[in-house]
C-alpha cells in the first residue's frame, strides 16, 4: 500500500463563465521507490495533480493516497513524511543556503547532520556557496538547494515540481544523475518535466496533456506500444521535403524532429519512391515521438 | 499622432477592466465628498454637560434650560460637589461643566453683574477651546434676552479653567492620536503584507507541506512585529515626554499595558487581512481602504465622534483605534486608573479574541 | 553590407567590472533564420537588448536593418518585431484588440488592420475566437499568436526571445512552420532557444559561453567539426566550458 495510488482523480477550476478541466479521471499507481516522471507541457495539469498529492488541493471527484495515507483525512501525517519542491523556486530568497538548510531542518524536528548523507551528493555541489543569500544563486544552484531542503528530513516520498525547468542543459543533467542516486535509498520520487528528453532517465513516465494521462508505462514499454512504422527521413531542402511529404497519401503525419523529419506512415502504406539524395531510414519512436502520437489520437 | 491615440484607448481598456482601478477613480472620490460634507466636522453639536447649580433660582434654572435647549449642548448631570463633577470628567461622561455660583439671579441685578464658571476637559484642547466658545455665546444670548438690548459690560462674567491641559498644549491631543494610528498602520499593514507575500512567492505551499500547524506559523509571524512595536511606544513616549512635554499622568505600567493590547489588536487584524488575501497588493489595498482610512477618520481623534451622523458613530464603534484613543488620552492625560478605562478595554480585548480567531478561521491550511 | 540584416564587430557591453557580452562579432543575412544560444547567464538577453535598440553598448560596432544602434534606435524599433516567452500579449485584452494596438503603434491603418487580421486570423483557425480575452486562450494558441502579431506590420526582422518555452511538442512544430514562413517572405529571424532540436531548423547558430561566441555554423558544420551527432552533444560539450553562471 505504500508508494502513491491515484484513484479516477478529476479537478477543474470556476472561470467567469463556466469552467477549466484540469485534471480529468487520472488513475495511476507508482510503486514503492519508483522514479517515476510525470511529462507533458505547460497546462497539462502536472502543477494540480501534485498538489493533489501533496495535500495542497482537494480533489473534486476521486481519491489518492501516499504512504498508504489518505491526501484527504490524513492530510497532517501526510505532510510530514514528504518532500515537497514546487515549480519555480520556492525557498527564502533572502536567506543563505545554510539558513534555508537548517530551518528546512528545524521544522521537520531534524537535524542538517542526522540525515547528512542522504544530501552529501547535492550539498556538496553547492557547500561552497552555503553563506550566500539564496537569491544570487544561478538556476541550477537554487535547484540544487530546493532538493537538498526537501531532503533533509528523510522522507519516504519526494515530489519535485519542473525541478529542471529554466536551468541550462548541463546543470539539468546533473540534476537527474542525482535523482538516479537516490533510488538506491528507496525513496519514492515523482518528477515532473515539460523536456520529453529526460523521460528516458525514468523508471516509468506518465505523458500528461490538457488533464488526460495519456499512457503511462516504461519509457521502453511506451515506445513499443507506438505501434506504427516511424520513418526518418532527410534531404537537402528540408522545408520543400516536409511538404512533400506531407501532402503524400501514404503519409498519417509527417513533423520536423531535428535534423530530420520523422514520417509516420498510414496503416500498411509503403512511401513512394523518393530521389537518390534523399535518406530515409526506419528508426524507434522516441518517447516524443509517442507523446505526438498520443496527442493526435485523444485529438480524436 | 495614431500610436499615441491607441496607446490612450488601450490604457482606457485596462482601467475599465480593472474594478479595484474604477473604484478608486470613481467610487473614492465620491464617498470622500459625501463622509467629509456631511459627516466629518470640527463643529461640535449635543456635548454633553454638566452643572452644579449652587443657586437654584429662577435665573439659574433658565440658563440650564438654554444652553440645553441649544444645538450645542445637551445636559447630562447635575451635581452638587466640583468632585462628582470632576469625576465626571474623568469618566468621559461629560467635556464642559458650568459652575453657577449662590445668587446668581440676584447677582445679575446689581452692578457688579454676576460671574460663571466653565470647566472644560482640554485633554483634547480644540474641542474644549470649541465648546468654551459656544457657551460664552449662549451666556451672551441669555443675556441679551433678560435685558432686551446689548449691554456694555455684560453682566455675566464667565471664568473658564481648562482641565488636564491648562495650557491648551495642542500635543496632549495630538499624541494619544498619533500612537493610535502609528501603531495601527505598522502593525496592521506588516503583518498584513507577511502571510500574503509567501502566499505570492510560494514559499507558503513548501510551509504547508511540513509538520508546522497554523496556529505556531501565524504567531511566529506576529512575534517580531509585537517585539519591535514595543520599541516603537518606548520612542514614541519618550519623545512625548521629554520634547513635546506632555505629562504622563496616570500609571505608565498601565499605558504600556493598553498599548501591548492594542498592539495585538492590530497585529491580529492585520493577520485576518493576510490570511484572507491572494495578493500583496490586495493585502496594501484592503489595509489602506479598509482600515486605515477609517481609522483617521472615525476614532475620534481629529473629528469628534459626537457630530456625525448616527450611522457613523455606529461605525466608529467597530474601530479599534476608537476606543484606543479614548484609553490613551484618559490614562496619559486625564490620569485615570483601569477603573474608568476597564469598558474599553474589555472592547478591545473581545476584538482581539475575535480577529484572532477569525484569522486563524480563515488560514487557509489548502491552497483552495 | 546592406544585405545584412545584422551586423556586430567585437560589439561589448560591460557592467562596471562585469563584461556581459565580450567583443562578439558575426552577421546575419536577409531572410535567414538564425539561432543564437547559450546557457543563462552567457550573455545572450544582454545582447539582443542591444540589437533592439534596448539598451546602448559599450563599446564596438552594430547595426540592425541598416541602422546603427548608437544613433538610429528609433529607427531599428521602427523596422523590428519583438516578442517573447515571458510577455506577448495583454491577457485583459482581447484578440483584436491587441492586435490594433500593436499594429496601431507601428503606424497602421485600421482598414490595413482589418484587413490582414481577418487573413492571420483565418490562417491560425482563431477566427472564432476574436473577441475572446487572450488570457483565456491555451499557451499554445496564445504564442502563435503572439508570434503572428509580432510580425504583423510586416518588420524586416523579427526578434524572438525563447518564444517555444514550455509550449506542447506538436505546437512548437507548428510554431516553427510560422517561422519557416515569415523567413520565406524575407523575414529574417533572430531566435533564442532551450530546445536543441530547434537548433536544427536554423540555417546558421551561435553559441554564447561566458559572453563570448565560441561557436558559429550550420548546424551540420558544427556537429562535423566537434564530431558529434546532435546539437545537443555540441552544446553540452561547449557550455561544460563555461566558468560563469548565472548571476
Amino acid at each position: 500500500m505504500n508508494g502513491i495510488t491515484i484513484n479516477n482523480i478529476s479537478k477543474s477550476y470556476p472561470l467567469k463563465k463556466g469552467k477549466q478541466d484540469a485534471l480529468k479521471n487520472i488513475q495511476l499507481t507508482i510503486p514503492e521507490g519508483e522514479l517515476f516522471g510525470l511529462i507533458g507541457p505547460d497546462g497539462a495539469g502536472k502543477t494540480t495533480l501534485f498538489r493533489i498529492l501533496t495535500t495542497l488541493l482537494l480533489p473534486d471527484i476521486g481519491t489518492a493516497s501516499v504512504n498508504g495515507l489518505d491526501t484527504t483525512k490524513d492530510f497532517m501525517q501526510i505532510r510530514k513524511e514528504v518532500g515537497y519542491m514546487p515549480g519555480r523556486f520556492s525557498l527564502y530568497t533572502d536567506l543563505t543556503v545554510e539558513e534555508n538548510l537548517n530551518f528546512f531542518a528545524n521544522i521537520f524536528n531534524t537535524s542538517v547532520k542526522e540525515n547528512y548523507h542522504l544530501i552529501k551528493d547535492v550539498y556538496k555541489m553547492i557547500e561552497p556557496f552555503k553563506k550566500v543569500r539564496a537569491g544570487k544563486l544561478s538556476g541550477g544552484m537554487k535547484q540544487k538547494l530546493a532538493l537538498s531542503c526537501a531532503l533533509i528530513h528523510r522522507p519516504k516520498t519526494l515530489f519535485l515540481d519542473e525541478p529542471t525547468t529554466g536551468v541550462d542543459a548541463v546543470s539539468r543533467k546533473e540534476f537527474w544523475e542525482l535523482l538516479r542516486s537516490l533510488r538506491a535509498e528507496g525513496i519514492t520520487i515523482m518528477v515532473s518535466t515539460p523536456y520529453m528528453d529526460e523521460a528516458s532517465l525514468c523508471d516509468r513516465v506518465g505523458l500528461i496533456q490538457q488533464g488526460s494521462m495519456m499512457g503511462a508505462d516504461t519509457p521502453q514499454h511506451l515506445r513499443n506500444a507506438f505501434g506504427k512504422k516511424l520513418l526518418s527521413v532527410k534531404g537537402p531542402d528540408m522545408l520543400q521535403l516536409l511538404r512533400q511529404l506531407q501532402a503524400m497519401d501514404a503519409v498519417a503525419h509527417a513533423y520536423p524532429f531535428g535534423e530530420h523529419h520523422h514520417v509516420v506512415l498510414k496503416n500498411d502504406a509503403a512511401l513512394p519512391a523518393l530521389p537518390v539524395n534523399i535518406e530515409v531510414k526506419e528508426v524507434e519512436p522516441d518517447i516524443e515521438d509517442c507523446f505526438i502520437s498520443l496527442m493526435w489520437s485523444h485529438a480524436g | 499622432m495614431k500610436q499615441f491615440y491607441n496607446f490612450v484607448v488601450k490604457e482606457f481598456i485596462h482601467i475599465m477592466r480593472d474594478r479595484r482601478t474604477l473604484f478608486i477613480l470613481i467610487g473614492m472620490p465620491v464617498v470622500q465628498i459625501l463622509i467629509f460634507g456631511f459627516a466629518l466636522t470640527n463643529e461640535v453639536k449635543n456635548s454633553g454637560f454638566a452643572v452644579i447649580d449652587l443657586s437654584h433660582d429662577e435665573r439659574s434654572a433658565q440658563l440650564i434650560d438654554e444652553l440645553d435647549a441649544s444645538r450645542y449642548f445637551e445636559l447630562r448631570g447635575k451635581f452638587q460637589s466640583l468632585e462628582s463633577l470632576e469625576q465626571s470628567f474623568r469618566k468621559g461622561q461629560v467635556r464642559i461643566g458650568i459652575v453657577i455660583p449662590p445668587n446668581f439671579g440676584k447677582d445679575m441685578e446689581r452692578p457688579g453683574g454676576a460671574t460663571l464658571q466653565f470647566i472644560a476637559d482640554a485633554s483634547d484642547p480644540n474641542v474644549a477651546n470649541t465648546l468654551i466658545n459656544y457657551a460664552n455665546a449662549v451666556v451672551v444670548d441669555f443675556e441679551q434676552n433678560i435685558t432686551g438690548e446689548k449691554k456694555m459690560p455684560f453682566t455675566i462674567q464667565t471664568e473658564t479653567r481648562m482641565l488636564y491641559n491648562p495650557q491648551l498644549q495642542g500635543a496632549y491631543n495630538f499624541v494619544p492620536g498619533v500612537m493610535a494610528m502609528v501603531l495601527l498602520l505598522v502593525c496592521t499593514m506588516m503583518t498584513a503584507l507577511t502571510v500574503v507575500r509567501e502566499k505570492e512567492l510560494g514559499t507558503m505551499e513548501v510551509m504547508l507541506v511540513s509538520p508546522l500547524k497554523p496556529l505556531k506559523i501565524i504567531i511566529a509571524k506576529a512575534v517580531p512585529y509585537l517585539l519591535l512595536s514595543m520599541l516603537n511606544i518606548a520612542s514614541i513616549l519618550l519623545l512625548s515626554v521629554f520634547v513635546l512635554d506632555v505629562p504622563i499622568n496616570g500609571s505608565l505600567t498601565l499605558l504600556v499595558g493598553e498599548s501591548i493590547l492594542f498592539i495585538l489588536v492590530a497585529l491580529s487584524l492585520g493577520l485576518l487581512i493576510s490570511s484572507s488575501t491572494a495578493s500583496q497588493q490586495s493585502a496594501m489595498f484592503i489595509s489602506l481602504i479598509g482600515m486605515f482610512l477609517p481609522t483617521v477618520m472615525l476614532s475620534g481623534f481629529m473629528f469628534p465622534i459626537e457630530n456625525m451622523p448616527l450611522p457613523m458613530q455606529v461605525v466608529s464603534n467597530a474601530v479599534p483605534a476608537k476606543w484606543f484613543y479614548i484609553i490613551v488620552r484618559s490614562v496619559m492625560i486625564k490620569g485615570v486608573g483601569l477603573k474608568h478605562v476597564w469598558k474599553e478595554t474589555l472592547i478591545l480585548i473581545g476584538m482581539l479574541i475575535f480577529f484572532m480567531t477569525m484569522a486563524i478561521k480563515k488560514f487557509k491550511v489548502r491552497l483552495a | 553590407m546592406q544585405d545584412k540584416a545584422i551586423t556586430a564587430d567585437k560589439l561589448t557591453k560591460k557592467f562596471g567590472d562585469f563584461t556581459a557580452v565580450d567583443q562578439i562579432s558575426f552577421e546575419v543575412s536577409k531572410g535567414e533564420i538564425f539561432g543564437f544560444l547559450g546557457a543563462n547567464g552567457a550573455g545572450k538577453t544582454t545582447a539582443m537588448r542591444m540589437f533592439c535598440g534596448l539598451s546602448l553598448p559599450t563599446s564596438g560596432v552594430a547595426t540592425v536593418g541598416g541602422f546603427d544602434v548608437y544613433g538610429e534606435n528609433e529607427k531599428i524599433k521602427n523596422s523590428i518585431g519583438y516578442m517573447s516567452q515571458r510577455f506577448s500579449l495583454y491577457d485583459d485584452l482581447s484578440v483584436m484588440e491587441n492586435i490594433r494596438f500593436y499594429a496601431g503603434i507601428y503606424g497602421m491603418g485600421s482598414k490595413a488592420i482589418r484587413v490582414k487580421a481577418e487573413h492571420i486570423l483565418k490562417g491560425l483557425e482563431l477566427e472564432a475566437e476574436k473577441n475572446m480575452l487572450v488570457g483565456s486562450l491555451p499557451l499554445g494558441w496564445k504564442q502563435k499568436l503572439a508570434f503572428s502579431v509580432a510580425i504583423f506590420h510586416e518588420p524586416r526582422i523579427v526578434f524572438l526571445d525563447e518564444p517555444t518555452g514550455g509550449v506542447d511538442p506538436i505546437t512548437r512544430r507548428e510554431f516553427w512552420q510560422l517561422i519557416y514562413e515569415a523567413a520565406g517572405e524575407g523575414i529574417t529571424v533572430f531566435v533564442t532557444t532551450h530546445y536543441m532540436d530547434e537548433a536544427e531548423y536554423c540555417n546558421r547558430v551561435s553559441i554564447m559561453v561566458d559572453g563570448r561566441i565560441e561557436a558559429l555554423d550550420t548546424p551540420a558544420g558544427m556537429k562535423q567539426r566537434m564530431g558529434v551527432s546532435s546539437m545537443n552533444e555540441v552544446f553540452l560539450q561547449l557550455a561544460r566550458k563555461a566558468t560563469r553562471t548565472e548571476n
